[in-house]
């Protein structure tokens, strides 16, 4: 008599676990080379569909018996679209190849899989430990990261649940069934998880306070709206391990006594969509969904809902009234959806990465948990951070690392010699922070007291060529756009807080200009009746206060230090430098403002130049003539001669 | 019944009321637009009915609070009183101020609290922004003047309390926003002709029954 008799709903998840290690081993024996291509979102965007097209090209034209195993994604977009190569036939471990595209697939076919050359050049580095290429897990861009949400993304196929469950996946199930509701919810709280939707509030009380509350008519709710610009983790987890996802879902579920669950996921993420829409299938045939799930007498119906991508749709409230047929505006709270929310029933929602870290606390314990990251910011914040860094890409790091460490060392720095000039960290609602804001550990409330917040994890890292006044502007572009329109502070307030800054920005703005868009923004945020409002005045909040000195030179000087604002800013070509007759210049110049000087160099009519920037990329850098000044009074005027030169015509 | 404190009055009113109502039927006035007495729900969307509530930290509407038993409310605090001046210098900002044309003239809501408030009807620090079109006349039976609707939403819900099928909307986004028809009904229901509730509604004239 085996153990699981004797534990309950074990037996018939042993048997769907048995059913997933057949196949596992199937798989993982097969005397064959094995390429695993990251086939999520970000990797289809960089060509991975025409890599693996390319593969099964080639494969047929050497012959060659292989097995194309398509994964999600692992996180690094510098090096998309990524392949893995195993192929135990040639004696190297697996290898991770940057950058294939169709032509490196067909090189990588003949000369390593059917020729057994890994082609050194081409290789980022080992995904095993071995002496003869470097192991991955040594570079810092792979070793700092702790996996805790993101652990098997990149690494399983998505659409296949079997290989979900042969990675340990659903095991927490039979056991979950065998305690209490109460219990769950006492483990959650036991290991501190914070929202990871944005405000960091405590996920067991959350599901505490539902739980509460009479009846069994409650529902819960997955957000998958993620609607900030440069964020894409959501994504990334729904589209590389939605079964993570489903399997904290059904516990919350479960904890909180609700049999009805829906996944709002914003219908601009097709792919998304699809992998979430096929995992619930495959777990409502295996019985991990549905009715009596493993013989619980739980039941749990999880539906798909196609959010219209409007981005307040990700806010609670406006979530909900979205779902309910009406236009997606927030309501004030008190009710909170604990309390009264879809069709007035008692509701949770949590984010993806909040509901994908249940599994990993609910197998491994609240204390291991409680072990990563801080004492009030437990486990891991995944960041997509994108701009000036070397490796730029999603990155799961405990909480509590150093915005320096991540910047730095596990993101590489910043590229060419630059320096760094500023973060903003949390997206249009999150707070744009200077190089002393370095050292500060990345948790929720470091960052809050920062200004900036942890929001749902957009980070974009900028260089000394950057404009703080520029960049609020475009922040602030969003949310007005996005603002639902309901409240006064928002709708109009947000609306002049553009209009001035765009006015700073033309070089027209005045000191009554800045005192103004300091005070409108706090009342901005303490009169805005949600969150968009709440913080849409963030990145000019911050931006006044740690750069303070982009203002003023915009205003007093009308100057630009980043050099980003068009009408303060002007191109001029260094006569010493320019190489006589190159034309580099002259051709790329969409306006034909380039002209050739009497000595045979160039020029450029102030006039007619719209600051493209065209030129300077062009100009080769052996010369490297083109010149960008702020103010552009700086810039020496250069007569264009009357007459066309002789060689122009 | 409940007693609370409303700045210097005592006031005793059944448990569960809004607080907005309770100040207004006991003639404390706070600045209003978008609470109309019975909502379930109310919008608290003109951002206008701010009081203190001791104990909490920062301004909350009135029309969100329901009365509690000793509460004590200021409702002229500069805290306050810093938020509805901006407020409504805000509606002040997108609003055509041409009284002596409007319908509303000496009967507009935003005439009283800019008096109440003391502050003028043209902002010298704000500027100035008008929509382009300023009248909507897609509605059989009704004019619509978006320079001059503050978007307080009073006409959409007397709308749904009289009719079975709401015959306006909020349309567009952020500063955009603007009451709609539901693009432009051929054929509303007749008795939009003798409703009239959102006109009535209406605080400041902008929408109205066609001549
Ligand atoms: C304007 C706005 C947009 C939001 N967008 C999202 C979103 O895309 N995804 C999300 O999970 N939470 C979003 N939130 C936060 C949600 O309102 C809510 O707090 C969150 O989903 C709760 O989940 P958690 O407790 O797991 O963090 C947004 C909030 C605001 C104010
Ligand atoms: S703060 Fe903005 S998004 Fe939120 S309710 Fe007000 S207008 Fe709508
Ligand atoms: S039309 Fe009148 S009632 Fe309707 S939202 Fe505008 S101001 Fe309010
Ligand atoms: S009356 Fe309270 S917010 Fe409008």
């Amino acid at each position: 008599m085996s153990p699981a008799d004797h534990q309950p709903f074990q037996a018939g998840f042993d048997e769907i676990r048995k059913a997933a290690a057949t196949r596992q081993r199937a798989f993982a024996e097969a005397p064959v080379p094995r390429i695993h291509i990251g086939m999520a979102t970000c990797g289809i965007a960089s060509g991975a569909l025409e890599t693996k097209a390319a593969f099964e090209q080639a494969l047929a034209r050497h012959g060659i018996d292989a097995r194309i195993h398509t994964v999600g994604c692992i996180g690094h977009c510098y090096a998309e679209p990524f392949v893995i190569i195993d192929h135990p036939e040639s004696g190297f471990p697996p290898i991770f190849y940057p950058e294939v595209n169709a032509g490196k697939a067909n090189m990588l076919t003949k000369l390593f899989l059917a020729e057994g050359d890994p082609r050194f050049e081409h290789i980022l580095g080992a995904t095993e430990e071995n002496d003869m290429i470097p192991w991955i897990g040594e570079f810092s861009r792979f070793n700092q990261e702790k996996r805790v949400v993101m652990e098997k993304c990149g690494h399983i196929d998505p659409e296949d649940i079997y290989e979900y469950i042969a990675a340990g996946g659903y095991e927490t199930l039979p056991d979950m069934f065998r305690r209490s509701p109460k219990e769950i919810i006492q483990q959650i709280n036991d290991a501190g998880l914070r929202g990871r939707g944005g405000a960091g509030f405590a996920t067991g009380l959350k599901w505490e306070l539902a739980a509460d509350q009479p009846g069994d008519a409650k529902r819960v709710i997955c957000n998958a709206d993620e609607g900030d610009p440069g964020a894409y983790m959501d994504r990334t987890i729904l589209e590389s391990n939605p079964h993570q996802v489903l399997e904290g879902l059904i516990a919350c579920a479960y904890a909180v006594g609700a049999h009805k669950a829906i996944i709002y996921v914003r219908a601009e993420y097709p792919l998304a969509v699809r992998t979430i829409t096929k995992a619930i299938r495959q777990a409502s045939e295996l019985g991990l969904i549905g009715n009596d799930i493993l013989g619980s007498s739980f039941d749990l119906d999880i539906e798909v809902f196609h959010g219209s991508g409007a981005f307040v749709c990700g806010e609670e409230t406006a979530l909900i009234r979205s779902i309910e047929g009406f236009r997606g505006m927030p309501r004030h709270r008190p009710p909170y959806p604990v309390e009264r929310g879809l069709w007035g029933t008692p509701t949770v929602i949590n984010n993806v990465k909040t509901l994908a870290s249940v599994a990993p606390i609910l197998k491994n314990g609240a204390a291991w948990y409680r072990k990563i990251g801080t004492d009030n910011s437990p486990g891991t914040a995944i960041f997509s951070i994108v701009g000036d860094v070397v490796h730029p890409g999603l990155i799961e790091i405990p909480m509590g690392v150093s915005l320096r460490t991540l910047i730095f060392d596990i993101c590489g720095g910043i590229p060419n010699k630059k320096k760094f000039k500023a973060v903003q960290i949390g997206g249009p609602s999150g707070g744009c922070l200077p190089e002393e804001f370095l050292d500060t550990p990345i948790d929720f409330d470091s960052l809050t007291e920062a200004g900036a917040m942890m929001g749902s994890g957009g980070m974009v890292v900028m260089n000394e060529d950057t404009c703080t006044v520029d960049i609020s502007r475009y922040f602030l572009d969003f949310t007005q756009k996005e603002s639902c329109g309901k409240c006064t502070f928002c709708r109009i307030g947000t609306y002049h807080l553009l209009t001035i800054l765009e006015r700073i920005t033309e070089g027209k703005g005045s000191p009554a200009d800045l005192k103004n868009l300091a005070q409108l923004s706090q009342d901005i945020k303490n009169g805005s009746l949600c969150g968009l409002g709440k913080t849409a005045p963030n990145p000019v909040v911050t931006s006044l206060r740690y750069f303070k000195e982009d203002y003023e030179a915009h205003v007093s000087e009308k100057r630009c230090p980043g050099m980003m604002c068009r009408p303060l800013i002007a191109f001029y070509i260094d006569l010493e430098k320019c190489a006589r007759g190159c034309d580099a210049c002259v051709g790329c110049c969409p306006v034909e403002a380039v002209f050739t000087t009497r000595n045979r160099k160039k020029g450029i009519d102030q006039s007619l130049c719209v600051k493209c920037g065209e030129c300077m990329v062009a100009c080769p850098p052996e010369y490297d003539a083109v010149r960008k000044v702020s103010p552009p009074e700086l810039a020496p005027i250069i007569e264009r001669p009357a007459e066309p030169l002789k060689d122009e015509k | 019944m409940v007693t609370l404190s409303v700045d210097a009055s005592k006031i005793e009113i059944a448990a569960g009321t809004n607080l907005l109502a309770a100040c207004l039927q006991n003639d404390i006035y706070v600045p209003n637009l978008c609470y109309i007495e019975g909502m379930d729900h109310p919008p608290a969307s003109c951002r206008l009915c701010f009081v203190e509530i001791e104990g909490k930290d920062a301004p909350v509407p009135a029309c969100t609070v329901e009365v509690r038993h000793d509460m004590a409310v200021r409702t002229d605090t500069p805290g306050v009183r810093r938020l509805q001046k901006t407020a409504l210098q805000l509606l002040l900002s997108v609003h055509d101020v041409d009284c002596k044309n409007c319908p509303a003239n000496r009967n507009c809501a935003l005439q009283d609290m800019a008096k109440f408030l003391k502050i003028a009807l043209k902002s010298k620090h704000l500027d100035l922004f008008l929509k382009k079109s300023k009248i909507d006349l897609g509605h059989p039976f009704l004019e619509y003047y978006p320079n001059r609707c503050v978007l307080c939403g009073r006409c959409i819900y007397v709308c749904r309390a009289q009719q079975a099928h709401t015959q306006l909307t909020f349309a567009k986004r952020g500063f955009d926003t603007v009451i709609g028809f539901f693009g432009n009904p051929q054929s509303s229901p007749p008795s939009c002709d003798t409703c009239r509730a959102c006109a009535e509604a209406c605080p400041v004239a902008a929408l109205l029954p066609k001549p």
